[in-house]
């Protein structure tokens, strides 16, 4: 499945249905329908049978979700009220437009115009309270029958290639660990590799928990999308990492100490094989990772990520030559395991 | 004895996630004394000492082997270090410092001028003496850790500081533990555990591997007695505290009482520790599985998460001397 398929299928946190019935068809293709199962978190586990003994287990897991919206309910004028589900920034999503519920209705997040706006106004950051989804429903009764409390909304935005090798996207976060699990799903490798497509990361790691101890891996590798702060705004010790040079390698975020072998392992891998890598040079954000390392017994964990720009917004930019060294590092990583 | 083995864990690099070198020490120190050995993902060392009665129960003792410390984010042109803290590190108290590399490169920890804003972690850096990046990356790169420079002295008759007195004071009184422990009837499991200081990852892991009948969190705690400062009620040279509360445990009664009763029968003096802040690789012991009895005995400690914590060495050898019994009596 192509990287726009992926993004353009809405699976906000608790409702990844869409998504996960496509990923499950095409694990099942890859990976013979009786290796493939969904628990009851609605992570998707599909496992490849290694071809040599005594070889370590390695899950790969990318979480499905991405960061949305939820209906709360209605004013009497027929807008929408609503939170975000995850984590976004209420300053990116004014004049944003959104789709809703399996219908995909359009909608737009509204706001005051400009000309009612006094001095004062202009100074406020606008908040979830402020705010609202306009569906140009007629009054709070034919809003609430298109979108019930509960509805999920997501970014509507076109999957969008530009400039020389970079793309503009909603939920590159974790797509794009998601388009790389499903490339390396297409072959065997010498030991047992369990791929987890995980749902609700975005709400607190939380699919990953039932994973991890459902898996209990040797060793966990977790693809993620993270935030590129290359923007010049700060000092250049606070980017983090830079999209256009290469998969970032985690040393510790916030969830994490990864282990230093295994770190160490990635980067001489990816030395060895000339994929552009980056050390991930900050300690921000959690992910799934976490959950991998410290379930039952323990298991060794790194996290490889492409670097995306705009993070969490309806519109994030990465460079597809990252998400090709992503692939690249992974799979010599699973050859050489 | 006492003082000797904790002199020597107080001198070994060990960071969080980077525990290997305290490991060894401990295995080094007690090999001849326990029935196995293991590391396990984490780097934990899970120690057993296989007791007489095959109806004994399986008592794990948990200390953490890592210290607070810096991991190195980014290097300048220049080739200083910019660094993030490794668990509950004052910036304030750390500017001016003398810290160590694992490859054993030396740097001092400095601040920036502040521009009229609070201290933070982001204002210090590290001068390794490098004058480029290249230079720089000859000994150090992003991911690298650092710690406060391995030292320790004495104070008084009973009182040693060391900036690695949490919780290497309790690898030393673990390690004690299972030397003196003879022909138990309980099986008696040690855990030098990783990661306590970055949120109690380690024991989490190793908790659930030795599935315990009982469990006990070995780890310095807060003290009350020094100017201005008189919570918690917790005093230097009065005995190691059994702990009733901290914000990640509630001690399970049974074991609780228990460290109470084994130092009412020691004879030796013990503080009842109630904590309103931190927690301890207790918690995870009594969290793991579907649940296991435990409780945390505890060292009194001044000035913990500084280059210079204090204990009192009568208080450490009280709970050897606790734990002795505990481990008879249970």
């Amino acid at each position: 499945m192509d990287l726009k398929t992926l993004c353009e299928i809405n699976a906000p946190s608790g409702n990844e249905r869409e998504l996960r019935r496509a990923i499950l068809e095409e694990a099942r293709g890859l990976c013979g329908a009786e290796n493939v199962r969904i628990d009851r978190m609605g992570n998707v586990l599909a496992f490849r049978k290694g071809r040599e003994v005594g070889r370590p287990h390695v899950c790969v897991s990318a979480h499905m979700d991405e960061v949305g919206f939820i209906v709360l309910g209605a004013t009497e004028e027929g807008l929408l009220q609503f939170r975000p589900v995850g984590c976004i920034d209420p300053r990116v999503i004014v004049s944003k437009r959104v789709t809703l519920g399996d219908q995909k209705l359009p909608g737009v997040i509204g706001a005051m115009a400009i000309h009612l706006q006094t001095d004062k106004d202009m100074e406020r950051v606008l908040g979830y309270k402020d705010l609202y989804i306009d569906i140009g429903a007629k009054d709070k009764d034919d809003a609430l029958a298109h979108c019930p409390p509960g509805a999920y909304a997501s970014f509507d935005t076109p999957y969008t290639p530009f400039g020389e090798g970079f793309v503009c996207a909603k939920a590159l976060d974790d797509r794009v660990g998601c388009y790389n699990m499903l490339e390396l799903m297409r072959e065997r490798y010498p030991g047992d590799v369990t791929f987890a497509f995980l749902t609700r990361e975005e709400v607190g790691l939380r699919g990953s928990i039932g994973a991890g101890y459902a898996v209990q891996p040797d060793i966990s590798i977790n693809l993620e999308g993270t935030a590129a702060n290359d923007l010049g705004c700060t000092e250049s010790r606070f980017d983090v990492c830079c999209p256009g040079r290469g998969v970032a390698v985690s040393f510790m975020d916030n969830s994490s100490v990864y282990q230093r072998r295994l770190y160490q392992k990635l980067n001489r891998l990816a030395d060895k094989g000339g994929i552009a890598h980056q050390p991930k040079r900050g300690v921000t954000g959690n992910n799934d990772a976490a959950n991998f390392q410290r379930a039952a017994g323990g298991a060794l964990a790194c996290t490889l990520s492409v670097p995306c720009r705009y993070i969490h917004s309806g519109a994030s930019v990465c460079c597809l030559s990252d998400v090709e060294a992503q692939y690249a590092l992974t799979r010599a990583f699973l050859m050489n395991a | 004895m006492l003082r000797d083995t904790l002199k020597k864990l107080l001198s070994v690099y060990g960071p969080s996630g980077n525990e290997h070198a305290v490991a060894e020490t401990v295995k080094s120190l007690i090999a001849a004394h326990v029935d196995n050995m293991r590391v396990d993902a984490m780097g934990n060392l899970i120690v057993e000492k296989y007791g007489a009665d095959e109806n004994g129960k399986r008592i794990l003792f948990s200390a953490h082997m890592d210290h607070i410390g810096f991991i190195v984010t980014d290097i300048d042109e220049n080739g200083f270090l910019r660094v993030h803290n490794v668990g509950g590190v004052s910036p304030r108290i750390s500017s001016a410092r003398h810290v160590v590399f694992e490859n054993g490169t030396e740097g001092v920890l400095y601040c920036q001028p502040l521009k009229g804003e609070e201290m933070a972690m982001k204002h210090l850096f590290i001068d390794i003496g490098a004058e480029s990046r290249q230079e720089a990356e000859q000994y150090v790169l992003p991911g690298d850790m650092a710690v406060y420079a391995p030292d320790y002295f004495e104070l008084g008759d009973h009182r040693m500081a060391s900036p690695a007195m949490d919780d290497r004071c309790c690898c030393a009184l673990l390690c004690e533990l299972m030397m003196y422990l003879d022909e138990p009837k309980n099986t008696v499991i040690g855990v030098f555990s990783s990661q306590e200081e970055v949120g109690i990852r380690g024991a989490k892991t190793a908790a659930y591997s030795v599935n315990p009948d009982m469990g006990v969190g070995l780890d310095v705690t807060a003290w009350g007695d020094t100017p201005e400062v008189k919570l918690p009620a917790i005093q230097l040279g009065k005995g190691a505290a059994v702990k009733f509360m901290d914000r990640s445990m509630i001690a399970t009664p049974a074991v609780r009482d228990a460290l109470l009763q084994a130092a009412a029968d020691a004879g030796v003096p013990v503080q009842r520790e109630v904590l309103p802040f931190g927690g301890q690789d207790g918690s995870a012991i009594q969290h793991t599985r579907s649940g296991v009895p435990a409780g945390c005995l505890s060292i009194p400690c001044r000035y913990v998460h500084s280059p210079a914590e204090v204990i009192d060495l009568r208080d450490l050898e009280g709970a050897l001397r606790i734990l002795l019994k505990f481990v008879e009596n249970v």
